[in-house]
């Protein structure tokens, strides 16, 4: 491995650089796409040189799309507040409920524990449709079809047990005799909980929490199946995009690059956290 | 030593008998999802077991596993298996033997490939459904940048997704474009996490490497492949984001898998028995897959452990 000769390091860096063209290519087209106009997306053969533009997130900024035809009205904005709103509150309420519950199950062995563990473990990879359905019929009864609340509990369903696989670990791989040596010198439940545990599984919470994030963003059919076009996430709404803005691409390929920016910046700027989060929760998940 | 114990000892009963009530409050939630996982599952097992039909409730009635009858019989339901099965032998193949050469690759920690596997971490962030469309602007008859390059190959009139035979290639690509890295990412923690004298000891014999690559390398790789294996196996097979945001299933049922299958049956043709069938054999599909995984993953686990 460390005496590689000449010939192998140039089919390495051919490998490489063939690799990171296959992956990195689309996105880089597609951020080229929305800064131009549908002339220069539509010539033959396709050119490098124009002059960028920033008319298409100008017309998905104020909602209005000016085609041939006339003006669209498409409300792209609202599915990305939608995105913001099920995601950040999905996970606020996963980590509020779902930390407390990993500390549960990795100090305490009680009745019932091994029970709702393999439930949520079996039907962790259950087909989402299977559940999202019969929901979908119930929640037309409790009135909590197409409601940010329905859409929010749904979302649990991924959110919560990710975050409980992820910070169980971590918290089991915490030695308990700290907490312990806290409890004796007197505090309470809670505040050993909040000082000693807590900030130890710190990373291992960032790492869940991040992942949990991605996940919710990512997710289509949740909102497909549960959400009318006022409550879509981008997801959903790119789609919908397409077939209402017909053939306005460079708007497409704009909406595309917003939907897609706020993960991939979170990849970037916390990699490492994802790529632990990830591997640990594919180990012991 | 015997005092600490004993100190260990009663903070544990104190522990415990402080707060028997508190792991049963705090795991609540959990118990909740359960519940609200449990209740439309059963709920599915229901319906499947009805003649049911949002169109016709008045012909709602219990018809004791006639849908499922119906079902083995209907040339479509085999289809629907067909392409499920080729979509996921295609997808997790490619990106088996993918993500394991990348991850040779960039085995070394050196900057360059610590900056390659940040930019590889990208795709799999894309949620599948916009990946799916950004393939399918780059495929575009009119403009797509890969019908152009097709073109250029000097091959005339190639319809990617739009035409039954290049379909399922099209929709596979895409698949491998998004969790190639996945596969990528667990098999380079496991070779950044193997033991090294194995390695130091081959090559002070002058072992050849593709022998250590297959004797050494990929059987103490294997409780790492298995897992990333497992978990592509069981999405893969119940694809929906990417083949639905690409073509719905068609042309015609070309890419008609379980979850695609289940959606229409449900929205479209409002056959919720049919949907909640075919929902349910997925389901026993992916349940059978993941416990046979684990059990070779527990013994292969082991198997690493004694040898070493």
């Amino acid at each position: 491995m460390d005496h590689a000769s000449r010939l192998e390091r140039i089919l390495r860096g051919i490998a490489i650089a063939a690799m990171v063209l296959f992956f990195m290519f689309p996105i880089f087209w597609i951020l080229l796409m929305s800064f131009q106009t549908n002339e220069t997306i539509l010539r033959n053969p396709p050119s490098m040189a124009f002059a960028p533009t920033l008319s298409n997130y100008a017309a998905l900024l104020t909602g209005r799309l000016d085609t041939a035809a006339g003006t669209l009205d498409i409300d792209f904005m609202q599915n990305l507040k939608n995105s913001v709103i099920l995601s950040v509150f999905s996970v606020a309420v996963a980590l509020l409920l779902g930390v407390p519950a990993a500390y549960a199950f990795a100090r305490h062995k009680f009745r019932g524990s091994e029970d709702i563990a393999f439930t949520l473990l079996s039907f962790r990879f259950a087909p989402p449709l299977l559940v999202v359905l019969p929901l979908a019929l119930y929640f037309q009864d409790i009135g909590l079809a197409d409601t940010y609340i329905g859409l929010i509990w749904v979302y649990q369903l991924i959110c919560l047990p990710l975050i409980l696989w992820i910070v169980r670990g971590y918290f089991e791989d915490i030695s308990p005799d700290v907490e312990y040596a806290y409890r004796i010198a007197g505090h309470s439940w809670f505040a050993t909980f909040r000082r000693i545990a807590l900030p130890l599984a710190g990373p291992g919470i960032a790492a869940a929490g991040l992942l949990a994030f991605i996940f919710a963003w990512n997710n289509f059919v949740f909102a497909l199946v549960l959400g009318s076009a006022d409550k879509q996430p981008v997801t959903v709404g790119a789609l919908a995009f397409v077939t209402a803005s017909g053939i306005q691409y460079g708007q497409i390929a704009a909406a595309v690059v917003l939907s897609i920016a706020p993960t991939l910046a979170l990849a970037i700027y916390a990699q490492r956290y994802l790529v632990e989060g990830l591997s640990l929760g594919a180990v012991k998940g | 030593m015997a005092v600490t114990a004993d100190i260990d000892g009663a903070a544990r009963r104190r522990f415990r008998i402080g707060t028997r009530a508190l792991p049963y409050l705090l795991s609540l939630p959990a118990l909740l999802v359960c519940i609200g996982i449990l209740i439309p599952f059963f709920t599915a097992v229901y319906y499947s077991l009805q003649r049911y039909r949002l169109s016709q409730p008045w012909a709602r009635e219990m018809n004791w596993g006639e849908t499922y009858w119906q079902l083995l019989t209907d040339p479509s339901f085999w289809n629907t298996l067909q392409v499920s099965l080729a979509y996921t032998f295609f997808a997790v193949g490619l990106q088996l033997v993918l993500g394991l050469g990348i991850a040779l690759l960039l085995q070394e920690r050196t900057r360059l490939n610590n900056v390659v596997s940040i930019m590889l971490l990208l795709p799999l962030m894309t949620a599948p459904a916009l990946a799916a469309l950004m393939w399918k602007l780059m495929t575009n008859p009119n403009f797509g940048i890969l019908s152009y390059f097709v073109t250029l190959l000097g091959v005339e009139d190639f319809r990617w997704a739009s035409s039954p035979e290049t379909a399922l290639m099209t929709v596979v690509l895409v698949d491998v474009w998004v969790y190639t890295p996945f596969i990528m990412i667990l098999l380079l923690a496991g070779l950044r996490s193997l033991p090294r004298q194995p390695f130091e000891a081959a090559a002070l014999d002058g072992v050849p490497r593709s022998f250590v690559f297959l004797r050494i390398t990929l059987p103490m790789l294997m409780p790492y492949i298995l897992t990333a294996v497992l978990f592509r196996l069981l999405e893969a097979i119940q694809q929906f984001d990417i083949i639905y945001a690409m073509t719905q299933g068609g042309p015609g049922n070309t890419l008609m898998v379980f979850q695609v299958e289940a959606y229409l049956n449900f929205f479209q043709s409002t056959n919720v028995a049919r949907s909640a069938a075919l929902l349910l054999i997925l389901w026993a599909i992916t349940f059978a897959i993941s416990n046979v995984f684990i059990k070779n993953w527990l013994r292969l686990r082991e198997r690493a452990r004694g040898e070493i």
